[in-house]
């Protein structure tokens, strides 16, 4: 009896003890919470965030570097008809490709005499710094960040351009040493200006915050009176300084418009060039002449 | 706790936050992966109660909140895996005979602890408006989300509930 009623004492502080632990860890919660909250940019907690990169960067590189062999193998196991089915689709398409080149030719050249124009003019050449992807922020996070090999020591800072061969990627939020932190285009944060069309309309891309096939992003025209039509291409508007998205590069098609008579503006659907579900190889556009401890990819045209 | 026991903890932790970020998303469905922070926070608090695990899931929360590719407001994850290492804890503080649980138990103890952390989280989100999502994306995005802890929970709870019950401090036997 004595032993019984010694244990519920027992059970009764531990039980004390662990609600005192948790209000006091729920309190430390909600001020972490706030702080970054209220902070924005420059909150107390980005330091801890920066400290937190520098120690966990290298090691998520290293995991990347030894699983990536490992993630390769699905592909070896492609059989004989699936790949014969790529070739038959890829000469369809060169075909295709082919004939659009043949006709559009002329108008391409007097495009590459004028770019080459207005590169000369303004000299404003950029460079790339290669770099894979680490690490990917999970879904249930809600949002859509990834983490690249290179850092400031690569020449990258915050507000920079991140693309691979098929589009845009997104930009720099913030960077350590060794490691950045990319923004995805898709994520429900991000904002790019963009240009559709022939007539080169400008509107504001919005993520919706998915990703894999269903990952689209919404883009709103300034112009009402504009109607994007589907497969024209949106190419980012670029900012001043080229900071944080240069001009010109691609993001994606328009697969569906919609208006709604009480909006004002016309909405397209747009689905993005970039597969941002296996995400490897990307680029940072740095300036010319970025002091990098890499090799920098030199874009055409770029002195 | 001794120094050692808490770089082993911090170890453990470090270890799944890598894994989670580095390793799963290569096999993740639509960019869920598996809450491997969560499965450690819960397989502590199933051998070594609340109060354990409350400080665990705080720490390992602010590890997922700041570790590199997080972008989101910092202490979201550590409120969740605070609240869901107390919770995980009092079913063990409950049961009457303070063994170990069976794997039944184990099992809902993970599903409801994914739901509930997941849920945490989401409407945190919700709260301060970072960033603004679909409702019905977040319902499935939870549903999955259990779906891959309970998956995991035969090969990561085992071990972690017996490196955790290795270092509980002796009882004085009555």
């Amino acid at each position: 009896m004595a032993r019984r009623g010694l244990r519920d004492h027992e059970d009764h502080e531990g039980r004390r003890a662990a609600r005192s632990t948790l209000i006091v860890l729920l309190l430390a919660c909600a001020t972490v919470i706030t702080l970054d909250y209220r902070g924005g940019t420059d909150s107390p907690v980005e330091p801890a965030r920066r400290v937190v990169g520098e120690a966990l960067g290298p090691v998520e590189s290293v995991t990347s570097s030894a699983v990536r062999p490992f993630v390769a193998i699905p592909q070896w196991f492609h059989s004989q008809s699936s790949l014969r089915g790529d070739v038959r689709d890829l000469e369809a398409e060169n075909a295709r490709l082919r004939s659009q080149v043949a006709t559009s030719g002329l108008e391409r050249r007097r495009l590459a005499e004028y770019d080459a124009l207005a590169r000369s003019a303004s000299d404003t050449g950029y460079s790339l710094v290669p770099a894979h992807v680490i690490a990917y922020g999970s879904s249930q996070s809600f949002s859509h960040t990834v983490t690249i090999d290179a850092g400031t020591r690569a020449g990258i800072t915050a507000d920079m351009t991140v693309l691979d061969n098929d589009g845009l990627v997104g930009r720099v939020v913030r960077a350590t040493t060794t490691t950045a932190t990319v923004l995805l285009v898709v994520d429900a944060d991000s904002v790019v200006g963009g240009r559709v069309g022939r007539g080169q309309q400008v509107g504001f891309l919005r993520g919706r915050g998915e990703i894999g096939d269903q990952g689209r992003l919404d883009l709103d025209l300034v112009d009402s009176s504009v109607v994007p039509t589907e497969g024209d291409v949106v190419v980012t508007w670029g900012s001043q300084g080229g900071a944080p998205y240069v001009s010109g590069i691609p993001i994606g098609r328009v697969v569906s418009v919609y208006s709604s008579a009480r909006e004002s503006a016309q909405r397209a659907v747009i689905a993005p060039s970039v597969d941002f579900g296996a995400l490897d190889l990307v680029g940072v556009v740095v300036p010319a002449g970025t002091r990098s401890d890499r090799t920098l990819v030199q874009a055409e045209g770029a002195r | 706790m001794s120094v050692a026991r808490g770089l082993l903890a911090t170890l453990v932790l470090v270890v799944a936050v890598v894994l989670q970020v580095s390793f799963f998303p290569h096999v993740a469905w639509q960019g869920v992966v598996p809450n491997l922070v969560l499965l450690v926070v819960v397989g502590a608090a199933l051998v070594r109660g609340p109060r354990f695990a409350s400080v665990l899931g705080f720490a390992g929360g602010l590890a997922v909140d700041l570790a590199p590719p997080a972008d989101h407001i910092a202490g979201r994850w550590a409120l969740a895996f605070v609240v869901v290492g107390y919770l995980a804890g009092r079913i063990r503080q409950e049961s009457a005979d303070r063994g170990r649980p069976g794997a039944t138990a184990v099992v809902l103890a993970v599903a409801a602890s994914s739901f509930i952390g997941t849920s945490i989280y989401a409407f945190s989100g919700l709260l301060l408006r970072d960033p603004v999502i679909d409702v019905t994306e977040m319902v499935t995005t939870l549903l999955v989300a259990v779906v891959w802890d309970v998956l995991l929970t035969p090969f990561v709870l085992p071990p972690v509930m017996a490196l955790f019950s290795r270092w509980q401090p002796s009882r004085v036997a009555y």
